[in-house]
Parts: structure tokens; sequence; C-alpha cells
């Protein structure tokens, strides 16, 4: 494939015939792409399509074996990060490289500090610093401590260190991941700004309808084959979904079964002790999804952490069947039958060194276990039987660091499956998981609901909760603005409420 | 930067399976769980010092390095448990030298009855664990700041039982719980750290409890969140691991006929290694009862070996750090590749 021609100017990032394996493990076969300055271009793909690989060449943390890049007109071949920052290509990770506890201006200077007779201006790195902050719109001394940051912030500061380096190309690895929708919002005028100012990206998501926003031509990687380039990033979701998955993908969402009338569910006038929720009532029923909406910080999580037990609540009550639950216990709720999938993974889903087998026996020791006793045999064999029947990619030993986002995710999911929980919390069910296996998770779901538990589905992502719930309740600030039946639930409304 | 920064973790992830006793097979090498790479140093080093001395192939003497063992297999027994949760006891030598001047002073300055003051004794190890997992639990102090805070403080308390001075002298029965072999090989005091150890191999693989352990060293919070209740089996641990400092002092006593208030000086640091060297990882979530007993032996061996073959205590202390490098560095390369 050429570079497209429907753009004008000199190329700027050049790839011909990019070739890498992993031991046998081929995971590019020759990608051609081409970058101009002041464009930006999505590079889109399933989990495991060769996306990061790619962007790992091109940042220098990686070498291809075959192929070469060229660099505004210059041939490219980077050994490390650290030469490709010198030609002016920053890679901002999903997972930051910040030092928490230095200061913003020491981490955008980190490795170059500026020096002045013998000692660190600090005067000028701060200035400096301070510029490029304000520049990105974020209204934060230079002088404090990463710790603590939002992941927003943080983004910004690596955007800012990537500026202060004279990058003209960065890599956005999934930026929006763990945004809200205000923070996304004002990301993007950032980056167009930037764009505007000849900064080229290449914009590495899952996002589709955020690529149709701000991208402006589209690169679908398939295990390691570039399979389609769109010249205009007005391309249908179908057509996207069809080119990553190799499959024609026409519903996305399950239908869900009308619920029960049955309450399994109360929550009362429940409030955080940590202050980040108030008076939240609401009950859920036997076999209901029931969304929680919001942007970042709203309480979403919180809430359904209190639920779970898992954060103290200051007061307001939590009746299960009609019986009070002691809250701030998890096993206290795991027992009562409340289970919660948490948002994140791999800090509070998994024990990563672990084998997916002892991470589903995890939770169900006091099922399985006879008297105490648990042997290799009887959680061998239960976690058999649920990787089978939840579909997870692996093997009961394997170690669940081996596996993909989305089926680290069943593992947490069948972990609670096996206890066949009155509710079920998901919690950013589908963060970081590409698309075929987000529909994999949306089956589950729905199963559950059909099951009869009563599901509750925390998402940033609107359309998913809007696709999934029977009704939705809008957060923000921490208080309750609204449950919308799934009539009512449009986008507009519920961001109307959300943004209230 | 590196491509791989986290391959150290792969690592140990691959070891976990590896170490996984799940995958059914039931052949001698998975009850291993993981501690075959040890295993063999342990093998090798026997054969080198074998041709190196022909004194050290003899039963008497592989009888003196189990005697020798035990005390620190004691010691490393509870180490295990809480290296596995991601913690760290600095203070088990300090408690077993409080423990064993408790057992000395009572009946020398009180007259406690002998057998009253060894449970006394046992009992005041288990306290010390507990005051380490309230301060790990409750104060949320770092586990190394909390035990090396006991460490300070429990040694401190046995010199001020005999203001530092020995007691010597034991009841007979006592003593020979160490010296009178039964049908000639065992003692006393070597079945008693053969039952310990059993006990905690078959608590560490096959109780739920002990499973529980695992997780919370792999991730504390990814336990809690499952419903293990991550602060009381902390406490537990930490607990266990004081008990166990005390049973190691009656052994102490028992062996030497006499309590010093300098007993088990170090220690901590042996049995830290003993566990390390059976290929425990010291972040937590890795570790297995056999791979602790072979790093036992490997200590015990050498420092009985190179006595046999007349190198100094000084050179032994540099060999045994070379050792403990060698032995973390060949189970990382060999999980790696």
């Amino acid at each position: 494939m050429t570079p497209s021609d429907g753009q004008t100017g000199p190329v700027r990032l050049l790839l011909r015939g990019i070739r890498k394996a992993f031991g046998t493990n081929i995971v590019l076969h020759g990608i051609d792409l081409s970058i101009r300055p002041g464009e930006m271009v999505a590079l889109l793909g399933e989990n495991g399509a060769g996306k990061s690989t790619l962007s790992s060449i091109i940042a220098g943390l990686n070498r291809p074996d075959a192929g070469e890049m060229e660099w505004e007109g210059r041939a490219y071949a980077p050994d490390n990060p650290g030469d490709a920052l010198e030609n002016g290509i920053g890679l901002i990770h999903q997972e930051m490289k910040l030092l928490p506890d230095l200061s913003i201006a020491e981490n955008v200077f980190v490795g170059r500090l500026p020096m002045r007779g013998g000692r660190v201006d600090r005067a000028w790195m701060r200035e400096r610093a301070g510029a490029h902050l304000r520049a990105l719109g974020l209204d934060v001394s230079p002088d404090r401590l990463v710790r603590g940051l939002s992941v927003a912030a943080q983004q910004q500061v690596e955007i800012a260190k990537a500026l202060t380096l004279g990058a003209r190309l960065l890599i956005l690895d999934e930026p929006t991941a763990a945004l809200g929708l205000a923070e996304t919002e004002h990301l993007f005028a950032q980056v167009r700004r930037l764009k505007n100012e000849g900064v080229s990206f290449l914009y590495v998501s899952h996002r589709l309808e955020e690529i149709a926003q701000i991208c402006d031509r589209i690169v679908v990687l398939r295990d390691g084959h570039l399979v389609a380039t769109h010249d205009t990033a007005q391309v249908p979701v179908p057509v996207l979904l069809r080119d990553m998955v190799g499959r024609s993908i026409d519903r996305i969402f399950p239908s869900v079964q009308p619920p029960d009338t049955r309450e399994v569910i109360h929550v009362d006038t429940l409030s955080s002790k940590s202050g980040a929720f108030r008076d939240v009532s609401f009950s859920v029923h036997a076999g209901e999804v029931f969304g929680i909406a919001g942007i970042v910080g709203a309480g979403r999580t919180e809430l359904v952490r209190a639920i779970a037990g898992a954060d103290p609540v200051s007061s307001g009550a939590i009746v299960l069947d009609g019986e009070a639950l002691r809250t701030g216990q998890p096993d206290e709720a795991i027992r009562r039958g409340i289970v919660l999938v948490p948002e994140d993974r791999k800090g509070q889903g998994v024990v990563l060194d672990h084998s997916i087998a002892d991470n589903l026996a995890l939770g169900n020791a006091d099922r399985i276990a006879r008297s105490g006793w648990l042997t290799p045999d009887t959680v061998s064999r239960f976690a058999q039987e649920l990787v089978q029947r939840l579909g997870v990619k692996g093997r009961p030993e394997q170690s669940a660091r081996s596996l993909s986002g989305g089926n680290q995710q069943k593992v947490v999911i069948a972990r609670w499956v096996a206890r066949s929980p009155r509710v079920f919390i998901l919690d950013e069910p589908t963060r970081g998981i590409d698309m075929g296996a987000r529909a994999a998770i949306y089956d589950l779901i729905a199963g559950l609901a059909a099951q009869g538990m009563a599901v509750i589905v925390v998402s940033s992502d609107l359309e998913e909760v809007l696709g999934l719930s029977h009704r939705v309740m809008v957060l923000a600030r921490g208080r309750q603005m609204g449950v919308l039946p799934r009539a009512e639930a449009s986008n507009v409304r519920v961001m109307e409420l959300a943004t209230a | 930067m590196s491509g791989h920064p986290s391959t150290a973790r792969d690592a140990a992830a691959v070891a976990t399976v590896a170490a996984q006793p799940g995958s059914g097979r039931r052949s001698f090498l998975s009850m291993l769980g993981g501690a075959q790479g040890p295993l063999i140093g342990l093998v090798l080093l026997c054969i080198g010092f074998s041709l190196s001395t022909h004194v050290f192939l003899t039963l008497r003497n592989a009888l003196n390095v189990i005697d020798q063992s035990t005390t620190l297999g004691i010691l490393a027994l509870g180490m295990t448990g809480v290296i596995i949760i991601g913690g760290i006891d600095l203070s088990v030598g300090s408690i077993l030298a409080l423990s064993i001047m408790v057992l000395g002073w009572l009946p020398q300055d009180y007259g406690v009855p002998f057998p009253l003051a060894l449970l006394i004794a046992i009992a005041v190890g288990g306290v010390c664990g507990l005051v380490n997992g309230l301060l790990v639990t409750r104060a949320r102090l770092p586990a190394f700041i909390a035990t090396l805070t006991m460490m300070s403080v429990a040694r401190g308390a046995a010199n001020i039982t005999t203001d530092g001075q020995q007691v010597v002298g034991y009841p007979d029965w006592f003593t020979s719980l160490a010296t009178e072999r039964y049908l000639g090989v065992l003692s006393a005091t070597v079945a008693l750290f053969a039952i310990l150890a059993f006990s905690a191999w078959i608590f560490l693989r096959f109780r739920a409890t002990g499973r529980a352990l695992y997780a919370i060293g792999g991730s504390a919070e990814v336990a809690r969140l499952a419903g293990v209740k991550v602060r009381k089996l902390t406490v537990s641990v930490y607990v266990v691991s004081g008990l166990l400092a005390g049973i190691a002092a009656a052994v102490m006593a028992s062996r030497l006929d006499s309590s010093q208030p300098s007993a088990g000086l170090g220690y901590e640091l042996d049995a830290i290694a003993a566990v390390v060297i059976g290929g425990a990882s010291l972040s937590g979530g890795i570790g297995s009862v056999v791979g602790t007993v072979i790093g036992v032996f490997i200590i015990g061996v050498l420092h009985n070996g190179l006595n046999l073959v007349g190198i100094s205590p000084f050179y032994q202390q540099i060999v045994i750090g070379l050792v403990i490098a060698a032995a973390v560095t060949a189970d990382t390369l060999r999980r790696r590749s």
C-alpha cells in the first residue's frame, strides 16, 4: 500500500515493510504507513493485532526485524526511546510513566534538568514547565508533586514533557481510557490546537466515536497485517468493526428481557464516609440491568464499592432480599450474594502472577473446599469447568498476567458467576478491552440478568450503559441526578444530567 | 526504559505456572512445588563435600547437620508464611532470645515450674508476634519497620530479664529431647521440626486458608475484595511466626542446656535467606515449605561442609552471601527460559 494521495504536503514519517516477530510468533507482517505534518492517523485493531508493537517500534522501544523507516526524509532507526525523542517522536503510554514523588516541573525535565552554575536552574525549569502546562490548559503549579494528580492531568504532564523536547509526532496509546467526558473534550481541544501547529499524531484507540471526531485517516491492523486504510475518518462503524474482526457485527448489544417485579436490592439514602456520594437511593429488581452513568469523579465507583463492602459508608442502609446488610465488609457482602467486578482489573480483580485456577478459587474457597480442605485437584476441576463455561481463552494453570484484558475480565466474572450471586456489580466492565471480547462480555452480562440476578453496570462509555441497561441512574458530583427508564435514556438526556 | 519492563514479573508468572499444583500431575517433582532448582543445588553441594572430605558423607555427620538446622528450620517455617503474604519478620532472632531467657529466668529467679515456664516462653513469642501483626495491620506500619522495632525491643527485654547474664542447667529430660536419638537417628527436637514442617506443608498446599495467604501476597486488595479476611490472616501469620520463634528457643535451650540473651543474633537474616534460596519471592505470593526446608539444609550443609574442609568462619560468611545471590539468579534465569 502506498501513502495516500488524498493529503498534500511532505511525508513526515514513512514506514516500509516493517516486520517483527517475538520468537516464532510473527506480530507484524510488513507494515507500510505514512504520516504527514499536522495529520492525525488512527491506528485501530483488536488486542493482539500489533498496534502496540508498531507504536513501540516507532518510539524506539523495539527494533523491527525487517523493513525501514524514514523520518523527515532521512533514514530513521532508533535504538531506544531517547533516540526517538531526540528526533521528535514521543509515546504517551496508556499507563503513565511519571515519577510520583517528583514535582511536575522535575518530571517534565527529568534526565535533562537545566543547569546553571553547577546547580539545577529551578526558576527557569518552573517557568518553562508552567508555560507548557498553561498552553495545554492545565492550571496547576509546576511545583506540585505528580502523586495525587488526576490521570488526565498526568497525561498532560506527559504531553508537556514531549513538547518541551520538540516532539513533532505524538503517539497516543488509548489516551482517553481513563478520562471522563469533559476531560476527553479538553484533551481533544488541545490535540486539535497542536495539530494546527503542525504536530502529527498516531492515535491508538478502541473508541470508534472518538476517532471519527478527531482523526484524519484510519489504518486498521488485524493479526499483524494492515487490512484497511481509510482516507477519511468518516467511516461507518460496522465497516470498521468488520475490518477489525474480519467478520460483520450487526448487533453489539444483546437484547435483555424485561425484568421481574421482585426487588432484590434496595439502597436507602446511602452516603459515603469520604464524601464521594451523598443520599443515594435506588432499587434493582431481579433480572434487571441497572446502569450508572456520570462523568469521572461523579462518585460512581465509590458508590458501587460501598455497596460491595469495599469502602465504609457514613449513613444510610443497603437492604438485600428484605434484610439489612452489614456495610463495609467485602466478605460479608459476598456471603450475602453481592459481588463486584472492580474497575481496576489488574490492581483489584486478578492476582496477576497466580494461575487462572487459583484466581478462580479465590473467593470460592468457602464453596469448593470441604471442611477447609482445598486440594489442587479440586481447584483444577473447578477451574476447568468455569473456563469452559465462560469461554476463557487460556488453560487453568496459565498465569493471569499472560491473558488478554478481555480474558482477565472473564476470569473475574467467572469467579463470581460460580457463586450464583444475587447482585452482580460490574464497574467499567469493558475498559481497555477489544471489540470482539466486548461483545462476549455484553452477552455474559445479559445472561446474568436472564438468570434472575440484579445487575448493576457502571460505565463511562455512554453507548454501553444505554445499550445494556433497563434503567440508567445518573450521578453528578456525588448526587443522584435522576433515574431514567430505557425509553427516556438518550445520549443527550444523560449528558444533560451528568453535567448539570 | 526497556522493551520488557516486566520481565522479572513475567518470570515469576511463569514460575507460578510451573509451581501450579492444579495441573493434575501427581509426580514427585510436582510435589516439590517449584523447588527443583534448590534441590539440585543441595545435591550438588553434598556431592562436592563428599568428594572433598570423607567425613562428610557419614550418618553421624548427616545427623549433626540436621540437628544443627532445627532451630533455623523452625524459624524459617514461620518466615515462609510471612514472606508469602508479602511481609518480612526481622524480629524472630530477638524473639527467640527473649523466649529462651524467659525459659531460663522464670524457674531460676521465681521458682516457676519448668513445664509452665516452657509454655510461657512460647506464649511470649506469640505475644511478640501479635504486636508485630497489630503494628502492621492497625498502625499500618510497613512490616520492615514494625518488626525492626520488635527486633530491638525483644532483644532489650531479653537482656533485662537476667541483666545480661546467661542461665545454665535445664532438667535432664529436657536436654535429652535434643540429645537422645530414638532408633539411633531421631531426636525429639528433630521429630518436632519434621512434624512442624509437614504441618506447614499441608497447611499451605491443601488448606483453603493456606491458599488465601498466597492470594494476600499476590495482591492484598484483590484478596480483600474477594472476601479474604486479610487483616485477621495477616495478624495470625505474624503470631505463628512469633510462636515458632518461641518453639525454636525451646529447641535451642534443649540443645545447649543454657540460655543466653545473645541467642539467635542474626538468625532472622539466615531464616530470610533460607526462604529466598528456597524460591520464595520477597514481593509475596510465591514460596513453599519444601523450598524453605531445602534452603535451610543448603545453609546447614554449607556451614558444616566448609567447617569440615577447614575454611574459616569469616570465609564461610562470604560463601553464604555468594550462594544466596547465585541461588536467586539461577532461579530467575531458569524461570525466564
